[in-house]
């Protein structure tokens, strides 16, 4: 493996889990907010979270630009507080694979959440669980099936994203070159054909090795929760 | 004193309870499915939340609409074995058990050994919920429910789930922990063979509404009530001693206030005591000593009243001295016979009649409840 093909997928696997994990809590909570609250807004909440599955990557990627950019309030207002800045940096990439990856995850969290049975959280109650404290040993470990098939999906996606990315947060070597962005620069270039093959290769050796993991883990925990 | 005063609307069925319970024993709450038994319990759990009224049990108010008082579910102090088991299907057994015990404020007068010891479930605890029968599950949910160290045991139709084998091999279960764990229960079902092998106070529930409460015998007796307990369900409750066995003829005879009762063999010692339901319409009227039948419970009593049922029925109370049996006879009977109060009569009890499932074992004699210090309450 070259320097080029190792480069991008350690950046590709960081960015992946950078991206799960920012994007776990968030899901979580609005999950939670559209399958346990009578929220008044939660047809918008809907179908702001499903937006980027719908909408091009290309457009995510433009809107993020003019909110986070430098020049953006909201972009400017990040760098003098904190010193992020997203775009051009791995930061952004994670931002980008993030923002496209959150409705598969909260789909899955969700659907998990809708699946816990109140019986069981109402038991716990009983033995004398505070609300919270049900949360913790009931419903979260419940609905773990839903988070870690959340958490996969959402890492596959992140490794996959390249539109979002390309528009937020550009395609410089080493800091946001992921393996597609790597894919679409070998193309692009005169005698890549080897390059962007072996980085094919790499691409689909991973997903394969994440569809594997992830079943596995899925058929563990259900097995874990007594479920066929 | 368990008070349970209170009111509400969920959907048609409008909840309208007012009945006082004793601190001890089983409390039965007995009424059809959708008479708003479960809503009942629910409301004492904390689970449904009643728009006025006050539930107390003993000193401690759970909820009072006046005073604006609703204790959270957790913080009742209740334990609730559910129709479903509901199992935590990530935890073992031990960890099920350990769940309530963990939580468990205050004193701890329910200790593990015996709870583990009773419900017999120390071949069990390392299994995993899926891998247990219904039965199994049951015992398990009673045995997390009582080491959860409860003020207050409610049960929701816990056998309703199970298959009569299943029924018959946790009911003594229940009836054991009743009397091992000196703990109020609130029992709702609608069977009356479980009402009679384990209350000691009824309440029947109509329609939202707690129509009559009272101790079982005196409830059960009551002629006014058999439309709603079920005509051929209907009956008296004997409490009686075992006296002794005739092991040629599988049979034993039991010892009550009023004479002897001839029932098939119950697996007991002599001088247990055991609680026998009578049907009514397993008794039958003479007006002289009968000689030539088959029957050998042959008890001499006196008519106190007869209410006419619909159709051809009518149902005769006759008073055996201290106690009182009820039978259930025609009205064409009635008549021929020429019955009314006052009538002296022999009452005649089927032995086949008085099978296991009329008889609720593993009673201990009342007297020394009765003598016990009284509760905190």
């Amino acid at each position: 493996m070259s320097d080029i093909e190792l480069d991008a997928l350690l950046l590709s696997l960081r960015v992946g889990l950078a991206s799960t994990a920012l994007c776990l809590p968030f899901a979580l909570g609005v999950a939670w907010l559209l399958s346990r609250t009578r929220l008044p807004g939660r047809a918008l909440l809907d179908g702001i979270v499903h937006a980027p599955l719908v909408l091009p990557p290309v457009v995510i990627g433009y809107l993020l630009l003019i909110s986070l950019g430098t020049r953006a309030p909201l972009g400017a207002w990040l760098k003098s507080t904190f010193g992020i800045q997203l775009i051009f940096t791995t930061e952004g990439v994670v931002v980008a694979a993030a923002v496209m990856a959150f409705p598969l995850m909260v789909r899955a969290i969700r659907l998990s959440l809708d699946g816990v049975d109140r019986g069981l959280e109402l038991a716990a109650r009983t033995l004398g669980a505070s609300r919270i404290d049900v949360l913790c040993t009931i419903t979260l470990p419940m609905m773990l099936p839903g988070i870690l098939s959340g958490a996969m999906m959402a890492f596959a996606a992140s490794l996959g994203e390249f539109g979002a990315t390309i528009t937020f947060a550009s395609n410089i070597e080493g800091e946001t070159r992921t393996l597609p962005l790597a894919i679409y620069t070998a193309t692009q270039t005169p005698d890549g054909d080897a390059i962007a093959l072996r980085l094919v290769g790499l691409s689909m050796a991973l997903a394969v090795a994440a569809i594997i993991l992830s079943e596995w883990l899925n058929r563990r925990t259900q097995r874990w929760l007594g479920r066929p | 004193m368990i008070e349970l005063r209170f009111g509400t609307c969920l959907g048609a069925l409008d909840l309208d309870v007012d009945v006082t319970l004793p601190s001890r024993g089983v409390s039965a709450i007995f009424g059809r499915s959708g008479a708003g038994k479960s809503s009942l319990i629910n409301a004492v759990a904390g689970i449904v939340r009643p728009s006025r009224g006050r539930i107390a049990v003993g000193d401690r108010v759970f909820f009072d609409a006046d005073a604006g008082i609703d204790l959270a579910i957790e913080a009742r102090g209740v334990g609730y074995v559910f129709q479903d088991a509901r199992l935590f299907p990530h935890l073992s057994v031990s960890g099920n058990l350990r769940y309530g015990l963990k939580r468990a404020r205050g004193p701890r007068p329910v200790d593990w050994e015996s709870v583990i010891d009773v419900l017999g479930l120390a071949h069990l605890l390392d299994r995993r919920p899926h891998h247990l029968s219904g039965g199994e599950r049951q015992r398990v949910a009673l045995g997390r429910a009582l080491l959860r160290q409860p003020d207050l045991l409610l049960m929701d139709e816990p056998l309703a789930s199970l298959d009569a084998p299943r029924k018959a091999e946790v009911l003594p279960y229940i009836e054991r922990l009743a009397q091992e764990f000196a703990l109020p229960v609130l029992y709702v079902s609608h069977s009356i063979e479980e009402v009679t092998r384990l209350a000691d106070h009824l309440v029947i529930v109509s329609e939202g509404r707690t129509v009559a409460s009272g101790e079982l015998a005196d409830i059960m007796s009551r002629p006014e009530h058999s439309p709603l307990i079920g005509r051929y369900e209907a009956g008296s409750v004997l409490d009686c001693t075992v006296l002794q066995h005739n092991d040629d003829y599988a049979l034993t005879t039991l010892r009550f206030t009023d004479g002897q009762l001839r029932v098939p063999r119950i697996d007991l010692e002599p001088g247990c005591a055991v609680r026998v339901r009578i049907r009514a319409r397993d008794v039958a009227l003479a007006l002289s000593r009968p000689m030539d039948v088959s029957i050998v419970n042959k008890l001499p009593g006196r008519v106190i009243g007869i209410t006419p049922r619909e159709g051809p029925y009518a149902d005769v109370a006759v008073d055996l001295g201290s106690s009182s049996l009820r039978a259930l006879v025609t009205r064409e009977s009635c008549d021929r016979l020429g019955l009314q109060p006052g009538t002296a009569v022999w009452v005649m009890v089927k032995s086949v009649a008085l099978d296991s499932r009329s008889v609720g074992f593993n009673r201990r004699p009342r007297p020394d409840a009765a003598q016990a210090p009284p509760a905190a309450d």
